[in-house]
């Protein structure tokens, strides 16, 4: 999951406050009233300022929730929120969840789901594909060039130094070709909306992102608890996902393997996405392996079996590049297999994403893709960038000191919501300290304005009420590269948040793509 | 299928079965003191130590050999590792491992189990009722063979399942029988004795043989019926006999026609069982002849795991 936008209700109250609204027209600008005001902002006004996924500015229902709208009003709300109840009660007998591991012992933890799902006509839906489809093409293109000619360098387009220094690019990988040239075989794009025709790309994710399971899992419940809301109109499927995946994978084998045999590599059941991995194994019908049930010898890789070593041909990994090989990376590792990294370089075993698909995610190559799509793609970055000030530039820097209480400031590295400044939400001691900081080493910086993401009607004890969310598709490439219509829509449950993470009262909806 | 797996639905079924056999052991020796006899505790009590010895320090630990000290280290006591709740949480940890190897009802079942006993101390058991607690155990272990057979594919994942059940279950009816030997024996002082019967009917009770005696016999209690029925006796779920022609059944389905040695080992064993007679084990020794079916037995269980790449010793020399 990526970090979050954090934000503050009283902080966004405060910025709405700024703004003029005819409820606070009139009133003295000072700071004291301002704070009174804002305690009177109802949530709907607060939740008024932001795109609405459902209905336009004047309360009209927007065409691809006309026949949502129209089931919503004919069912009462008890009968709402006995289909909840249901979801949730169906989620944990399946043990869809999510561990939480404290010493001793540990608990397994739903993510809460959220009836209502989230509806994306065609147009819409097809701006998201396309957009994500040129992104991912672009960074697999990149990708291969900074493992070859590196001709983007030379092109002076990314300065060297932040690709060839990044703590996530291996020189190991330098001059190895994989099949089709794909290394971000699975990519999560995590997008926010302001506007009909407004995404905004927030992060890419190419290294093992996750969510998939709950597309899926979130589907089914859907299906079998709301059949309703699927009469009348054709919501694209997207229970083909582990198929397409294994297509995908089993078309990246090294040649001459002419039955691939795919595993996917967990860390094992005490990860947090444990369940998400059980969960696409089973789907794929491959083998779930950990690292010591594989083992290299004469240069191909194996798994132990019952019937004897059995050769692997692709690796389907959901674990971090430092932990796959302890001879070539982490030697504490004790999830890897020794002497992986000779096998990939070789070509006898396909990693799927590949090794070193990390230098194209962080926050300072970000800012780079839009010219990585024009570099390669000789084309126009169809999904804006969230706009972001690059620190290591003095300019720009000393813009992002001067006006520190209005932007969002992160660390290039940092993931996780750790070690960032929320501008609005600090006081003015924390925003000397943080800039003591920036000043240390600026290049470790990157900032942006706070954002508005728009909104989707939720049930939250027992009323439909707005909610933020955003969008995560995953994109698949081998062959040919796709999109599964839909995708992860995390939506941030408590009012006034924009935190969709799970960990912090996020949930996840349901994501309809319609056919026409 | 992953040697990993085969490995933990192996042990996930011998966790269970010998948490059910300590709480048949310890059920029969409960029932046994409170009867007047004339052995001590030490002599009730040693061979449920002997048994289920777990990591071997009750005496070192608990040093006084007490109603309420047995249970607290046979059944209780989690750091001991033979201890029947240690014996359900590994069961239980073997299964979540491999929880896309399993049905989803029969890792419900282990959970369920486990949440019951984790945090179950003394005083609770108390409460509850030893020989309650007993019987639960015992009834939560049939539900689990039960579950695994009625909801499992019937596959290769449930031959290992099957394998570690009847392996584990002839260990204990042989340990069972040996530590109770001596009682066996035909000693022309005790044969017939108020002593003898009730010892061996415990002895049938903690096997759940009693009634299947009488039905099959017809008859009183004698030692050699007694050890034909748990050796010989092919009918009898708890015999050697019994055990090992689900073994070697169960082996030859694994192996695909493949000549594993552990298949040889357990075809020997389960010949001995299947043609040999009573009072030939007698007459060379009943001790000696469960000692050495012990031994084999284990060295079963090492090739098994040797001979479907459990140990990375087989895996390296399988390439």
């Amino acid at each position: 999951m990526p970090e979050n936008i954090t934000l503050g209700r009283k902080t966004l109250a405060k910025r709405v406050g700024e703004n003029d609204q005819p409820g606070l027209a009139g009133l003295p600008q000072d700071t004291n009233t301002l704070t009174v005001a804002t305690e009177a902002d109802g949530p709907a006004e607060y939740y008024s300022k932001f795109f609405n996924e459902m209905r336009g500015p004047d309360g009209e229902v927007r065409p691809a929730y006309a026949a949502l709208a129209e089931l919503l009003d004919n069912l009462s709300i008890e009968s709402l929120v006995t289909k909840q109840n249901a979801a949730d009660e169906l989620f944990r007998r399946l043990g869809i969840t999510f561990a939480v591991y404290a010493e001793g012992g540990s608990t397994e933890r739903l993510i809460p789901f959220d009836l209502i799902p989230r509806i994306l006509d065609r147009s819409e839906w097809e701006l998201v594909e396309r957009g994500c489809l040129q992104r991912v093409k672009a960074i697999n293109v990149f990708l291969y060039d900074i493992y070859h000619d590196q001709e983007i360098l030379k092109a002076g387009l990314i300065p060297p130094e932040l690709v060839l220094l990044n703590p996530a690019f291996r020189p190991e990988m330098c001059g190895v070709d994989l099949p089709n040239d794909v290394y971000a075989h699975v990519a999560g794009i995590d997008l926010i909306r302001t506007g009909p025709q407004d995404f905004f790309v927030l992060e890419d994710n190419v290294r093992t992102p996750s969510g998939v399971s709950y597309v899926l899992e979130n589907r089914e419940i859907m299906m079998r608890l709301f059949p309703d809301a699927f009469t009348g109109q054709s919501v694209s499927p997207v229970g083909t996902y582990p198929e397409r995946l294994l297509e995908n994978l089993r078309s990246v084998a090294p040649s001459g393997a002419d039955d691939p045999v795919v595993v996917l590599l967990t860390p094992g059941r005490y990860n947090s996405a444990y369940f998400e991995h059980v969960f696409l194994a089973e789907q794929m019908g491959v083998e779930l392996a950990e690292g010591g049930d594989l083992f290299v010898r004469d240069g191909d890789v194996w798994m132990r079996t019952t019937e004897g070593p059995v050769k692997v041909d692709v690796i389907y990994r959901r674990i971090d590049d430092e932990f796959m090989d302890p001879l070539a990376f982490r030697p504490d590792s004790m999830l890897a297999v020794p002497g992986l990294l000779s096998a990939v370089r070789s070509g006898r075993v396909a990693l799927a994403n590949a090794l070193g698909t990390g230098v194209a995610d962080d926050k300072a190559m970000y800012v780079y893709v839009p010219r990585m799509i024009e570099f390669y793609l000789g084309e126009h970055a169809i999904l804006n960038n969230v706009h972001t000030y690059v620190l290591r530039d003095p300019k720009q820097c000393q813009h992002v000191l001067n006006n520190l209480e209005n932007l969002v400031v992160k660390e290039v590295q940092g993931s996780g919501g750790y070690g960032m400044l929320i501008g609005p939400a600090s006081t003015a001691a924390e925003r000397e300290a943080y800039k003591a900081r920036v000043l240390q080493d600026p290049d470790n910086f990157i900032a942006q304005p706070t954002l508005s993401l728009s909104t989707a009607p939720t049930l939250r004890d027992g009323k439909i009420v707005p909610r933020h969310v955003d969008l995560r598709p995953f994109v698949l490439s081998g062959r040919e590269t796709s999109v599964i219509p839909g995708g992860l829509t995390r939506v941030a449950l408590r009012e006034g948040s924009l935190v969709v993470n799970s960990s912090q009262g996020g949930g996840t909806k349901d994501t309809w793509v319609l056919e026409r | 299928m992953l040697s990993r797996t085969a490995e933990n639905l192996f042990w996930m079924a011998r966790n269970m079965e010998r948490a059910e056999n300590t709480a048949r052991m310890l059920d029969v020796s409960f029932r046994m003191s409170l009867l007047p006899s004339s052995l001590d505790k030490k002599a009730q009590f040693e061979p449920v130590l002997a048994i289920a010895p777990g990591d071997g320090r009750f005496h070192e630990l608990y040093g006084e050999l007490s109603h309420e000290n047995i249970i607290r280290y046979v059944a209780l006591d989690q750091e001991n590792a033979g201890s029947i709740c240690s014996l359900i949480r590994n069961a239980r940890e073997n299964a979540r491992a491999q929880r896309s190897a399993i049905s989803s009802e029969a890792w419900e079942s282990l959970n369920a189990t486990w949440l019951q006993v984790q945090n179950l101390d003394y005083e609770g058991l108390m409460r509850w009722g030893y020989r309650d607690f007993f019987d639960w155990v015992k009834e939560r272990s049939h539900l689990f063979r039960g579950v695994v057979f009625g909801t499992m594919l019937h596959d290769d994942g449930f031959r290992f399942i099957r394998l570690g059940t009847f392996i584990e279950r002839a260990d204990n009816t042989a340990r069972i029988l040996d530590v109770k030997y001596h009682v066996l024996l035909p000693d022309s002082e005790q044969v017939g004795g108020y002593v003898d019967y009730y010892q061996w009917g415990a002895l049938l009770r903690s096997v759940g043989a009693f009634r299947a005696y009488r039905r099959v016999y017809h008859d009183m209690v004698y030692p050699w019926r007694i050890a034909e029925l748990l050796i010989l006796r092919e009918d009898m779920p708890r015999s050697l006999h019994h055990c090992y022609e689900v073994v070697v059944s169960t082996l030859d389905d694994l192996a695909s026609k493949k000549p594993l040695e552990c298949r040889r080992i357990a075809g020997q064993t389960y010949s001995q069982l299947r043609y040999g007679r009573i009072d030939k084990v007698f007459g060379e020794g009943l001790h000696e002849f469960l000692t050495e079916f012990i031994t084999r037995n284990n060295a079963l269980g090492f090739q098994i795991q040797e001979d479907f790449l459990m140990t990375p010793l087989a895996m390296a020399e399988a390439v």
